[in-house]
């Protein structure tokens, strides 16, 4: 293999962005609070947004699109972090704890 | 070629670049498997400073920016604070081994066939390289097509951004007048 072309081979990208997705996976079933969770997420996200740059920088004729889509999951994380992170807050301040197994209740 | 000038440049390339793979795999291992959540804070972090390296690998020093800028200032930073007004460790083992082994076996099992087969679908596919290339990829024609192509996305976006914001500030009051 040739060391120096290392950077110009697409299946690399391809396996660390697989990794990435089950190590994402693996977090997401193993974690036993709300933020750890999150964290597995951000995981899964990252995956997607270096398997798309990866397919845009080697098989896409116009490599403006895939820049622009990972600039919006980029955004979109951005907003599920805020959200996700108030919607703990509040969980903590009534529950007094985020672990996944003592939020059993429902109202409604 | 000015590349071949100045010796070693291209082992020197190749370093850099399996610097930035170990990177992002070590920090997403430390991410999924560290027992105190702050330390997988930080090793979504080091995933994600190995992503920007790999971004710029990819040809795009934009993104490789805005994923330190964003992820690194921003997003891990946001987790911090969580961490910090909530208890977030993982509580002491109160399921039995027995379960332990078996629960953990169980996903490691899914997550290495999903491992296993997402990358045996990239390694194997069909993929063609393109003919020719539209653009050249640079930040400017990024900004001609956020505004030209993408202008209602890019809007929207905002929008997003705009409600999430007000959307965490509703959520965290309400919890703030009920306790």
């Amino acid at each position: 293999m040739n060391l120096s072309h290392l950077h110009e081979q697409p299946g690399i990208y391809l396996v660390v962005a697989a990794f990435l997705l089950a190590a994402g996976i693996y977090g997401l079933i193993r974690r036993r609070t709300l933020i750890g969770m999150l964290i597995a997420g951000e995981l899964i996200f990252a995956a997607a947004s270096l398997n798309i740059m990866t397919l845009n920088r080697f098989m896409a004729p116009d490599p403006v699109v895939g820049q622009v889509f990972v600039l919006f999951i980029m955004g979109l994380a951005a907003a599920e972090v805020a959200i996700a992170l108030s919607i703990i807050i509040a969980v903590y301040r009534n529950y007094r704890s985020i672990y996944s197994k003592d939020l059993s209740e429902m109202k409604g | 070629m000015t590349a071949a000038a100045f010796p070693f440049t291209d082992n020197l390339v190749a370093g850099v670049f399996i610097l930035a793979v170990t990177t992002t795999v070590a920090g997403a291992l430390i991410a999924a498997l560290s027992t105190r959540i702050i330390r997988g804070v930080a090793g979504l972090m080091v995933c994600c400073l190995g992503l920007a390296g790999l971004y710029y690998f990819l040809r795009s020093p934009f993104l490789a920016l805005m994923e330190i800028l964003i992820y690194v200032g921003a997003v891990c930073v946001t987790i911090i604070f969580g961490v910090m007004l909530s208890e977030p460790d993982e509580p002491a083992k109160t399921e039995k081994p027995v379960h332990a082994i078996l629960w953990g076996g169980a996903s490691l099992l899914v997550s290495l066939m999903i491992f296993w087969g997402v990358s045996r679908l990239s390694l194997h596919g069909a993929w063609t390289a393109p003919a020719a290339r539209v653009t050249d990829g640079s930040i400017k024609a990024i900004g001609v097509s956020l505004l030209t192509s993408y202008s209602m996305a890019f809007e929207l976006i905002s929008l997003v951004l705009l409600v999430a914001i007000l959307g965490a500030l509703v959520i965290a009051r309400m919890g703030r007048t009920k306790a």
